[in-house]
């Protein structure tokens, strides 16, 4: 029998891992970056600075950033953690998430030009 | 002051005594079948007092072996009622001609044919696939159970309940009458009223939770607990593909969850997403809910895919052919399965710029699919083939998928949709995908992996009867539905006036016959082989000379799977081990550390199930209760600090011990 061909290996449900934590100074900026990229859409809200549609376009700009901010700071992603699988998972997720959002416009779309009443559909590309 | 009528609706909400279907006497006739044989199980639990042994070593158990058993029992359990409806839509329209109504009304068809898909998918396939992923990928891997091995107890428990309300439908008012998908308008509170579609919708939303927590604990598990050694490229390819499988779970079921979430939004609070007027659109419905839907057929069909590779190479005596090859095609098949969903609603109105998009990659699936074909038929190439039954079905599914494909990529060409979308052309291309690749796979992997679940082979003889009533009974039953899909004939049809197309129908009512001989054929071969257990025994823990690790333990395999890591140095880990004359470890055992059964999955699960059947029937009292209850247990559980123990090493001497003197014996004899 050889010996090192049998190693002991964590039990199944052990957390011993050890994670990246943040320091104080990390969560304080995520924390700081937070309230301002909320801030800045109540602002926008409140005062009618811009209009409508733009309002709109900058709260969903800012929300996406606050996103990155949130995953850097409070969820520690980076290149290196888990061996790369974190950052493995985030870009499936983009994928993911780009060509569910992207199919579903152009869909939905097409069926918006197409399917309403008064459309004839020899005009679509 | 309350009159007696607002009381009875405070208490039971819609739920009244008429919901009961008294008035049909088919479901009066199987009610009172179900009941016996219920009361017939449940006395007989009792009077062998089994309960407390199921209760304290199955129910709440947190080993991944017995959850995976446990599913396997579900999914068969469940086969037969998704199979009785197949054989009341066959009889109804095998005699539904010249003017005959048949036996079944409209009201009652239509909801057979809705329940039919819905438990084939949800409650057969999904469990036979999960469980058989759950018993081998552990085993496969080297590890002791999975990562979160509580969440698995628990995923297993919602599935039963979503389940569960389904079957209650049956008896306690109605099943949708939608079709699987329950497509709004339809499903809408105005076209649907009744509570059919809520069993629907609260049915699957349980089960759903069930499914997106087993595939995140299983992507966890593969990730994190592989042996020492087993890189991502010497995982098996059915580790593999559970893993991709699981991935696809937890991206798309999510989707399935919104989905359904905002259809109950407006059937419960009148919002508009999916209604016709004030801005909502039940085109979005059908846009996402085929976004979850095709990832579904993958997911149901890759793990198939890994236990036919796994199949092959053992019964052929090779290594896999293109390993490599292998698991990229998996992986190109998980992304391109997200690129596809509008071929299932070509006809709904895009114009020709998405339909050739769509149609194209439905068309580029084909090539990955179609390398996994040639890495089979590369494997048994100049193998030294065993036709033992999961072989057997191994190349039934090769022949049988392949036309299932053809066909698939036919109707991916969106001019010849036009013409066959919504025929039974295309019920027969998916179920010969289907029964074709994850049947016939789930098959091939309960005769694969019975032995090493339970100790002893299944029965050939039986098993090989089963095999061929199934096999040539799908062409009976699915062949004619092309024939009649082409000739025109639409989907969920009750009556027809052509008498010319009977003939047809009642082929295919033949074949249904000989694919319910086939499953009596599959139940007669269990029976037999727990009778004949002592001949079918098997001590090595390895009976077909396989290759995986899974094989490296004995069978069935002990709680903690390996007394110790095996560490891995090459693909097929267990077939190198064995050629480098691998001795096991007689000595030198230690402590093992194991996570506790608990009941709190089964609480929390009922619990779920409650408040289900209190939101279907608008009983809010129920709802409001369960979910607290809910609530409280959930967060009474994280205070149960009693949640893992060690196997004292003596135990696991005297378990290795018995081993070593079993298969000295075996090797005497």
């Amino acid at each position: 029998m050889k010996a090192e061909t049998h190693a002991l290996q964590p039990a199944p449900g052990d957390h011993a891992e050890h994670h990246a934590h943040g320091s104080r100074e990390s969560y304080l900026i995520g924390f700081g970056l937070s309230v301002i990229l909320t801030a800045i859409p109540f602002w926008l809200v409140m005062a009618g600075v811009l209009d409508k549609q733009l309002t709109g376009l900058a709260i969903t700009l800012l929300a996406a950033v606050q996103i990155v901010v949130h995953m850097v700071y409070f969820l520690h992603m980076n290149t290196r953690s888990e061996g790369g699988w974190t950052m493995m998972a985030l870009i499936f997720t983009i994928i993911m998430v780009v060509i569910g959002l992207t199919g579903s416009l152009w869909v939905m779309h097409h069926l918006n030009v197409n399917m309403m009443p008064g459309h004839d559909m020899s005009s679509m590309p | 002051m309350f009159d007696t009528s607002s009381l009875a609706k405070a208490i039971f909400g819609r739920l009244t005594l008429e919901s009961l279907p008294l008035h049909e006497p088919i479901v009066v006739g199987t009610f009172i079948v179900v009941a016996l044989g219920g009361i017939a199980l449940l006395s007989a639990i009792t009077y062998f007092r089994l309960w407390f042994y199921l209760w304290r070593e199955w129910f709440t158990t947190v080993d991944h072996k017995r959850i995976g058993i446990m599913y396997m029992v579900l999914g068969i359990v469940m086969l037969l009622r998704g199979f009785a409806d197949a054989m009341m839509m066959r009889l109804q329209q095998a005699i539904a001609f010249g003017g005959s109504e048949g036996y079944l009304n409209a009201h009652h068809y239509d909801q057979v044919f809705t329940a039919h898909g819905v438990i084939m998918i949800f409650f057969v396939a999904m469990p036979l696939v999960t469980g058989l992923m759950n018993y081998v990928v552990p085993l496969q891997i080297g590890a002791r159970d999975v990562s979160f091995p509580f969440l698995n107890n628990f995923s297993f428990w919602m599935t039963v309940g979503g389940a569960v309300l389904v079957m209650l439908s049956l008896f306690v008012g109605e099943f949708a009458r939608t079709g699987w998908l329950a497509y709004p308008p339809l499903s809408n509170i105005g076209y649907s009223p009744d509570v059919g579609v809520d069993y629907y919708i609260w049915g699957l939303q349980v089960a759903g939770v069930g499914t997106t927590l087993s595939g995140i604990n299983l992507i966890c598990t593969i990730v994190k607990l592989r042996a020492p050694g087993m890189t991502m490229m010497r995982m098996p390819v059915f580790t593999w593909t559970s893993l991709c499988t699981n991935v696809l779970i937890v991206a798309s079921f999510p989707v399935l969850t919104a989905v359904l979430a905002l259809l109950a939004l407006d059937r419960y609070v009148g919002t508009n997403f999916f209604t016709n007027d004030f801005g909502g659109s039940p085109m979005m419905y059908v846009n996402l809910i085929w976004i979850w839907g095709h990832p579904e057929v993958y997911i149901l069909v890759l793990p198939a895919f890994g236990i036919f590779s796994e199949v092959t190479s053992t019964f052929s005596g090779k290594r896999l052919f293109g390993y490599t090859s292998m698991v990229y095609a998996t992986v190109v098949i998980t992304i391109l399965s997200y690129l596809v969903w509008l071929h299932h609603f070509f006809t709904m109105g895009s114009g020709a710029s998405v339909n050739s998009f769509f149609g194209i990659t439905t068309m580029i699936i084909s090539i990955p699919t179609g390398a996994k074909m040639f890495n089979w038929l590369f494997t048994m190439y100049r193998g030294r083939i065993r036709y033992e039954l999961p072989m057997m079905w191994t190349v039934a599914f090769m022949l049988t998928f392949v036309i299932g494909g053809m066909t698939g990529v036919l109707l991916a060409v969106p001019p010849a949709d036009f013409v066959l979308h919504n025929s039974l052309f295309l019920v027969a291309h998916f179920h010969n995908v289907i029964i074709g690749g994850v049947v016939f796979g789930a098959f091939a992997g309960i005769a694969y992996w019975f032995p090493k679940a339970f100790g002893f082979r299944l029965d050939p003889f039986w098993g090989k009867l089963s095999f061929w009533f199934w096999v040539v009974g799908f062409y009976f039953a699915f062949m004619p539905l092309y024939v009649l899909g082409l000739m025109g004939v639409t989907r969920r049809l009750r009556v027809f006036d052509d008498p010319s197309l009977q003939i047809w129908f009642v082929i295919a009512g033949i074949g249904a016959f000989l694919i319910f001989l086939g499953i009596i054929a599959f139940l007669v071969q269990i029976a037999v082989s727990i009778l004949k257990r002592e001949a079918l025994k098997d001590v090595t823990g390895d009976p077909w000379n396989a290759r995986t690790l899974e094989w490296a333990t004995s069978s069935p395999p002990p709680a903690y799977n390996f007394a110790f890591t095996p560490v891995v140095h090459d693909n097929d880990a267990w077939w190198d081990m064995k050629r480098r004359g691998y001795q096991r470890p007689l000595a030198g055992f230690k402590p093992i550390h194991m996570p506790s059964n608990t009941g709190t999955g089964v609480i929390l699960a009922a619990l779920s199930t409650a408040m289900a059947f209190g939101l279907i029937w608008y009983i809010w009292w129920l709802a409001a209760v369960s979910f607290i209850a809910l609530l409280a247990v959930a967060i009474g559980h994280t205070f149960n600090y009693h949640r893992d123990y060690h196997i004292p090493a003596d135990e696991v001497v005297r378990v290795e011990d018995a081993r070593t003197h079993l298969v000295a014996a075996g090797a005497k004899s």
